[in-house]
């Protein structure tokens, strides 16, 4: 077997020269560019350019700070790397002033700081102990923000591919034990062992055999892996690599959702990278094992990312979802066994191998091992991506990482799991983070999505978002789902436009039981989870909305009466020429007053109003 | 194929070598159909009748099972789309942020409903059930642009750069 190690030696020796130069790192992930990162960058190089300064420029994909996008890093030699938020391109001139000439940081941009072998600065937070990090493990995103994901000799400068050249070296049953023993969990949601799965499709018999990535991430609320792609990309091919050989096959597939264009477009790079450098193709390191990997753009449809259903649409059909068993590891991919793991699962195996089991096995609780990375959005200060050991309660997640609700509002629920998981209330704050005790709360780890909702948001509106979500995606093939939801679906509609009855509860909860008895796949079984959890926790919102005619949130239309203060009212009459249904009355300089029979509750003289005169409850 | 001197037809010939070219790389591939379908699309900028059949009868299947697979995906579209895709985001972090007003503000600066397509062809008015980018959250797709913190009254500003 050939090893890496010339490679490395010589990647690694560029990687040093690379980082011993004055650098300025822009962050162009997906985030990064759609809130502008692009736009600093070209600004960057014409300041460079017009101030004639010896810097390089370089770009790394997201660091996990979404709410301080743009972001910028400066490095100079012998000096703390300081990482930049909010970097507009109006803020270049200075922000290369100040530090790259004068060596000063601008300290009040600054995000965080990474001092390396350097003396940190006085008065910016060290990454490690910044609020946002301080809780999180870096292990899956250790490279994202760091390096340059285009670049597959930063790849193997820092670490990347001795997982496979480790893997190489052992027998294959010895490689899925290795896996099997770091309890490694499917990260899709599912939470099935990956080692064992590895095992029934090594086991399997067959002449052909395919390893799969399910990169098709379509719940709403959920972009781990679309980073990990975008950041990482060879992390990926490195781990289905690993599983090829392991299992036997020699070709890989890795469905992508269209709608992720970067990530399709770096995965196709690190491949004719590691394809040129002899990684991947033919005779892998001299071993005699062959590896192909091969893209497929998905077409847009959230059923696909139910494991049957993407192998129907790689092999061109509809992606509706097949009776299991078989499972795929016996009839996958063209009936052949079928490896079919999502993309963070694939990303923890290099690590795993490259650390050995137990370095993974220390990070975690009893039946759920390392780390998972979560994606925090909604009514939270820091939106982002993090990366936590299992076992970590909500609290920690919400108020420590994500820095607790926006505007000082209240915490009232968190999502996670997407349209198939749960919503968790206050009570379950102390919740430790795994895929046991999710379940029994009534929600699920998923994919990684925690959607935070403070008092604003009304929670059958909510239910009812999922359910016209999983209505909308259902693939129509078997009858409790299609059918079944969109009697569900119709009920939430009715209670939120005020015509619900007591029944309805009993109703729901029996379509729910049905449903998730009998649907034939994951979003069928699970699609009655919001409803379930909600009525569960918030049993007297859903009262208010049936008895009470009311929407404590103050969201569902149908159940808002618009009213006039009289005491804030001057009379200015902007919303008497706003209101379309004329249902606003008043003389000139008088309090005016709103006709609710003929209101239709568009909230247009709520927007005109400029007194903050007008109130909805 | 011999070279026309009209304009207009040349734009045509040069759209079904492309056409033709396509249905020879996929034609003995396994699983082709969708690929061809995405290749055509990009094309044609949408799929018409006359494609679909010759698709059919090239890769050597039924029309209802080639019109199945472009009915199933919400990625293919049947009739002529315009020059730019707007895609508004309604996934859960959008939704709680207000992803709808975004919606609704892009309806009324372009006088046309989500599904529908400007007279002129500019724009096609789309909603998506999230885009991966709810650290921005409300956050719309233009082409393969994503912008995002988005507030109602700035989005009319972004749509205009937009030819």
């Amino acid at each position: 077997m050939n090893n890496l190690n010339d490679l490395r030696t010589k990647c690694q020796e560029e990687y040093k020269q690379k980082l011993s130069r004055p650098r300025i790192v822009v962050g162009l992930g997906t985030c990064g560019i759609a809130s502008g990162g692009a736009k600093v960058m070209e600004a960057i190089k014409e300041e460079v350019a017009a101030r004639g300064l010896d810097i390089d420029i370089d770009f790394t994909s997201c660091i996990g700070m979404c709410y301080r996008e743009p972001m910028v890093e400066v490095s100079l030699p012998g000096a703390a790397s300081v990482v930049y938020g909010d970097i507009f391109p109006d803020k270049v001139a200075q922000l290369l002033e100040s530090h790259v000439e004068n060596k000063t940081p601008v300290y009040e941009w600054a995000a965080i700081q990474i001092p390396g072998e350097a003396t940190p600065y006085e008065g910016i937070d060290i990454m490690e102990k910044a609020p946002y990090y301080e809780k999180q493990v870096r292990s899956v995103t250790s490279r994202l923000g760091r390096t340059n994901p285009e670049s597959i000799g930063e790849y193997i400068a820092t670490g990347g591919y001795e997982g496979l050249e480790k893997a190489l070296g052992m027998e294959r049953q010895a490689v899925i034990d290795e896996v099997k023993k770091s309890g490694l969990r499917g990260r899709g949601g599912g939470g099935f062992s990956t080692g064992m799965k590895w095992q029934f499709v090594y086991n399997a018999q067959g002449d052909k055999k395919y390893a799969v990535c399910n990169a098709d991430e379509g719940d709403p609320g959920a972009f781990m892996d679309r980073s990990v792609l975008e950041g990482d990309p060879h992390a990926i091919l490195e781990g289905m690599m690993i599983a090829g050989y392991a299992i036997g096959a020699d070709e890989g597939c890795i469905y992508c959702r269209a709608e992720y264009p970067l990530a399709i477009r770096r995965l196709n790079l690190a491949i004719a990278k590691a394809e040129e450098l002899g990684i991947l193709g033919e005779n892998i390191l001299d071993t005699g094992f062959n590896f192909h990997i091969r893209i497929k753009a998905g077409a847009g449809a959230f059923v696909c990312g139910e494991e049957t259903a993407l192998l129907n649409s790689i092999e061109g059909q509809r992606g509706m979802p097949r009776v299991r068993p078989p499972f795929p590891a016996n009839s996958g991919l063209w009936a052949k066994p079928t490896c079919l793991n999502n993309v963070e699962s694939y990303a923890n195996v290099p690590f795993i191998l490259r650390n050995g089991s137990d370095w993974y096995t220390s990070m975690g609780t009893d039946k759920s091992k390392g780390s998972k990375v979560f994606c925090l959005t909604g009514k939270v200060n820091n939106t982002g991506l993090c990366e936590v050991p299992m076992g970590i309660t909500l609290r920690e997640v919400i108020f420590n990482i994500a820095g607790g609700i926006q505007d000082g509002g209240t915490f009232k629920a968190v999502q996670s799991g997407g349209p198939s998981g749960g919503c968790l209330p206050t009570s379950q704050l102390d919740l430790k983070i795994d895929y046991e005790s999710l379940t029994a709360a009534g929600s699920m780890m998923g994919s990684g999505g925690l959607v935070v909702m403070d008092e604003t948001t009304c929670m059958v509106d909510v239910a009812k978002f999922f359910l016209n979500f999983t209505q909308n995606e259902s693939c129509g093939k078997c009858t409790p789902c299609r059918e079944g939801t969109k009697r569900m679906l119709e009920i939430l509609h009715r209670i939120c436009d005020g015509q619900g009855v007591i029944e309805d509860l009993d109703t729901l909860d029996r379509l729910s039981t049905v449903i998730t008895k009998s649907a034939l796949c994951g979003l069928g079984q699970t699609c009655a989870n919001p409803i379930i959890s909600t009525m569960r926790y918030f049993r007297d919102e859903y009262m208010a909305h049936i008895v009470d005619k009311r929407c404590p949130a103050g969201v569902c239309a149908a159940l808002l009466v618009y009213t006039v203060d009289a005491e804030k009212c001057t009379g200015c009459g902007a919303c008497l020429r706003a209101c379309p249904a004329s249902a606003i009355t008043g003389e000139k300089k008088q309090p005016h007053s709103i006709d609710p029979a003929a209101c239709i509750k568009c909230g247009a003289c709520i927007t005109k109003c400029k007194f903050d005169a007008i109130y909805k409850a | 194929m011999s070279a026309c001197a009209c304009g207009v037809e040349k734009v045509v010939l040069s759209h079904e070598e492309a056409f033709m070219k396509l249905l020879d790389k996929y034609r003995y591939y396994k699983g082709g159909l969708i690929p061809v379908l995405q290749g055509a699309q990009d094309i044609y900028g949408y799929l018409p009748k006359d494609v679909l059949q010759t698709i059919a009868k090239e890769l050597n299947m039924p029309f209802s099972k080639v019109y199945g697979v472009v009915t199933f995906y919400a990625q293919f579209h049947l009739k002529p789309r315009g020059n730019n895709i707007i895609r508004i985001c309604l996934g859960t972090a959008c939704h709680v942020r207000g992803g709808a007003k975004i919606l609704q503000a892009v309806q009324e600066h372009l006088g046309i409903k989500h599904g529908e397509t400007t007279e002129d062809l500019r724009f096609t008015l789309e909603t998506v059930a999230c885009i991966g980018a709810c650290g921005l959250s409300p956050c719309m797709m233009i082409n393969d642009d994503t912008h995002g913190r988005l507030n109602p009254k700035a989005v009319g500003a972004i749509l205009d750069t937009y030819e």
